[in-house]
C-alpha cells in the first residue's frame, strides 16, 4: 500500500516503513538502544530526503523514549538531578546543533557533515564496543574476573560539585553539563537520541552506576528529542507526523519482540552482535563517501535559506 | 479603403492560424493528492477544428506539461581528502518541477529550431538559467545534469510520436504523472504544427493540489510551525504512553 507523505513529498510502501520500524523496533528492545542511529540511515536508504528523516527520527525517538522511560520511573531507576543537568546541557547542545545543521544546510554540505558524523561515530563506538566484547567472552571463557577501571582523578578536581543521591556520586556538574551539550548537537544533527554515545559516557566518564545509566538517560533524551523537533519544525519545517507514525507503530511492536529475543541471549553476544551490526551500518555510509557515486551532481531546491 | 482591405486580405493569407483551431478534452482538469496517492495518469484528447480545406503541409501536434517551476541550487562533488564532497555550485534560475512534452512524430519533422526557441518547447529551453558564478567552469554541464536526473528519475519525459494521430483532426496521448509530484498549476501547452511551423496554440492549466489530511498538514507545518511541532510531539508522547500501558496490561493478561 503506497503512502504519500505530505512533507517529505515522496510516495512510499506503508508496509516498507512499518517494517523498517519494525526491525529497528526488534534491535533496540534486544539492546537497549534508541534505534535512531539505524533508523536514520535506512530513512536515506529508502530514498526519504536526509534533512527530513534526521528531523522526524527526533520526533519518533521521543515516542520510544518517552515509552520506555516510564518502565524506569516504576523501577526508580532515575536520577532526576543528575538527568536535569545533563539536560540543560542537551538543550544549548542541541540548539547548536541546529544552527549548525541549518548553516551547513545553506551551504549545502548538511549531507556530508550528517554522513560524516555517522562514520565517526559509529566507527568508533562499534570499535570500542567490539573488542570490549571480544575482551569479555574471552574472560568468560578463561574464568577470570573482570579487572576494575581506573577512576578518573582530573574529573573530581573541578568545581562547582553537587551531590547527586540517586547515582552515589558528589562530582563537579562540568562533566554532565559537557557530556549533554555534545549528546545535543549530536542529537540534532544525527536525528538521534544519542542513547549509544550517552550511556558509554555516563559509566566511564561520570562513573554513574549503571542501573540508573539508562533510564536517566532515556529521561534526558526525550527532552533533548523533543525540543531538536520542536526547532526543526519552526526552523525549517521538515518534520513529517505521517512518516513518524508509521515508523513508531512498527517500532513499538518490534521492540517486544526484540525484549523477548534478547532475554533469550547472553549479554557478551548480544553486545558483539551489536558492535557487527552498528560497524556494518559504518562501513556502508563510509564506502558511499570513498566510492565515485554514479552521479556527481545533485539537485536542491534553492528556496530552503 | 481597397488597399487597406487588400493589406487585410494578405494578412489573412499569410496567417493560416484562422484556418485550423485546437479543441481540447482532458481527462481530468485537477489532480488530487491524498494519502494513497503514488502517479496518475492524464489522458488528453482533441480535434482540430478547420474552415478550410486540409492544408498540404505535414501536420503536426506537440503537447507540453510543465509543473510549476522553482529556482535550483545544483551542485558538483570532487574528490578532496579521499572523499567525495560538494565543491561547486550553480542556481539554475526556474526549472518546472515536471515537465513532459509528446509529439505526433520525429522531433525534427514536427518543430523547427526557431519555433521551439520562440515558445520554449523542448526540455532545454524550458529550463532558464543565467549568470552562473564566473568561478565556475563549464555551466552548462550543470543544466545538463538536472535534465539528466530528472530525465532519469521520470520527472522530464520526452515521448516522440506518442501523440496519435488520425485523419488530420483527431489527436491523443497520456502523460505519465510521477508520485512525487509538487503541487501547483501544470501548465499545458498543444501546438499545432504545419512543417514544423505552429499554426495554432491552445493553453489550460491543470491544477494539482493536496487535498483532506495532505493539504491539512501540509499547510499547518508551513502557517503555524509551533503548533504543528507540539501536535507531532503530542501525537509522539501519547502513542509512547499507549504502548507502554498496552503492553503492561497484555503481560498481566
Amino acid at each position: 500500500m503506497q503512502i504519500y507523505l505530505p512533507i517529505a513529498e515522496v510516495s512510499v510502501n506503508a508496509f516498507l516503513l512499518l517494517g523498517l520500524g519494525g526491525l529497528v523496533g526488534v534491535l533496540s528492545g534486544m539492546f537497549g538502544v534508541g534505534g535512531g542511529f539505524l533508523m536514520t540511515p535506512l530513512l536515506f536508504f529508502i530514498g526519504i530526503p536526509p534533512p527530513v528523516a534526521v528531523a522526524t527520527g527526533a520526533n519518533q525517538i521521543v515516542a520510544s523514549s518517552f515509552s520506555a522511560v516510564l518502565a524506569h520511573f516504576r523501577r526508580r531507576a532515575v536520577d532526576l538531578r543528575m538527568g536535569t543537568v545533563l539536560l540543560i546541557g542537551g538543550l544549548f547542545g542541541a540548539a547548536l546543533g541546529v544552527m549548525l545543521f541549518n548553516y551547513l544546510k545553506a551551504l549545502g554540505q548538511v549531507d556530508l557533515l550528517v554522513t560524516l558524523f555517522y562514520v565517526v561515530f559509529l566507527g568508533i563506538i562499534g570499535m570500542l564496543m567490539f573488542v570490549e566484547s571480544l575482551r569479555a567472552i574471552r574472560r568468560a571463557r578463561g574464568g577470570k574476573p573482570a579487572t576494575k577501571r581506573k577512576k578518573h582523578t582530573w574529573i573530581q578536581k573541578l568545581p562547582l560539585k553537587m551531590r547527586f543521591r540517586a547515582s552515589g556520586l558528589y562530582i563537579s556538574v562540568i562533566p554532565p553539563l559537557l557530556v549533554g551539550l555534545s549528546v545535543g548537537v549530536l542529537a540534532a544533527i544525527m536525528g538521534v537520541g544519542g542513547g549509544f554515545i550517552m550511556v558509554p559516557a555516563m559509566i566511564y566518564l561520570l562513573g554513574m552506576p549503571t542501573k540508573v545509566v539508562i533510564g536517566t538517560s532515556l529521561f534526558q533524551i526525550i527532552f533533548v528529542a523533543a525540543f531538536t523537533t520542536m526547532l526543526h519544525a519552526v526552523s525549517s519545517q521538515i518534520v513529517d507526523v505521517v512518516l513518524a507514525v508509521l515508523l513508531l507503530v512498527g517500532g513499538v511492536v518490534g521492540a517486544q519482540f526484540g525484549t523477548r529475543i534478547g532475554s533469550k541471549m547472553k549479554a557478551e553476544q548480544l553486545r558483539i552482535l551489536l558492535a557487527i551490526l552498528v560497524l556494518a551500518v559504518c562501513f556502508k555510509l563510509g564506502l558511499d563517501l570513498l566510492i565515485e557515486p554514479r552521479e556527481v551532481y545533485s539537485i536542491s531546491s534553492a528556496d530552503a535559506s | 479603403m481597397r488597399a487597406r482591405l487588400a493589406v487585410a486580405l494578405l494578412l489573412l493569407a499569410a496567417l493560416p492560424v484562422r484556418g485550423e483551431e485546437v479543441v481540447l478534452g482532458l481527462s481530468q482538469n485537477s489532480v488530487s493528492i491524498d494519502t494513497t496517492f503514488s502517479g496518475s495518469q492524464i489522458l488528453l484528447f482533441g480535434a482540430i477544428k478547420r474552415e478550410v480545406a486540409i492544408p498540404p503541409d505535414e501536420l503536426g501536434v506537440v503537447v507540453t506539461i510543465a509543473g510549476p517551476s522553482q529556482p535550483l541550487d545544483v551542485r558538483r562533488k570532487e574528490r578532496r581528502f579521499g572523499i567525495w564532497v560538494n565543491v561547486d555550485a550553480v542556481e539554475v534560475d526556474s526549472a518546472p518541477s515536471f515537465y513532459a512534452v509528446a509529439t505526433s512524430g520525429p522531433w525534427d519533422d514536427v518543430l523547427t529550431q526557431v519555433e521551439d526557441l520562440r515558445h520554449k518547447i523542448s526540455i532545454p529551453r524550458a529550463i532558464r538559467s543565467v549568470g552562473a558564478p564566473s568561478t565556475v567552469e563549464r555551466a552548462q554541464d550543470f543544466t545538463d545534469a538536472v535534465i539528466r536526473i530528472r530525465t532519469r528519475n521520470g520527472a522530464y519525459q520526452i515521448r516522440e510520436g506518442a501523440v496519435e494521430l488520425s485523419e488530420q483532426t483527431l489527436f491523443r496521448t497520456s502523460v505519465d504523472l510521477p508520485s512525487n509530484l509538487a503541487e501547483g498549476g501544470y501548465v499545458t501547452r498543444i501546438f499545432l504544427t504545419r512543417s514544423g511551423n505552429v499554426v495554432s496554440e491552445y493553453e489550460t492549466v491543470i491544477d494539482v493540489r493536496k487535498v483532506g489530511m495532505e493539504r491539512w498538514l501540509f499547510e499547518l507545518s508551513r502557517e503555524n510551525a509551533m503548533i504543528y511541532g507540539l501536535m507531532s510531539l503530542a501525537i509522539a508522547i501519547a502513542a509512547g504512553w499507549a504502548a507502554s500501558m498496552a503492553f503492561r496490561l497484555l503481560r498481566r493478561g
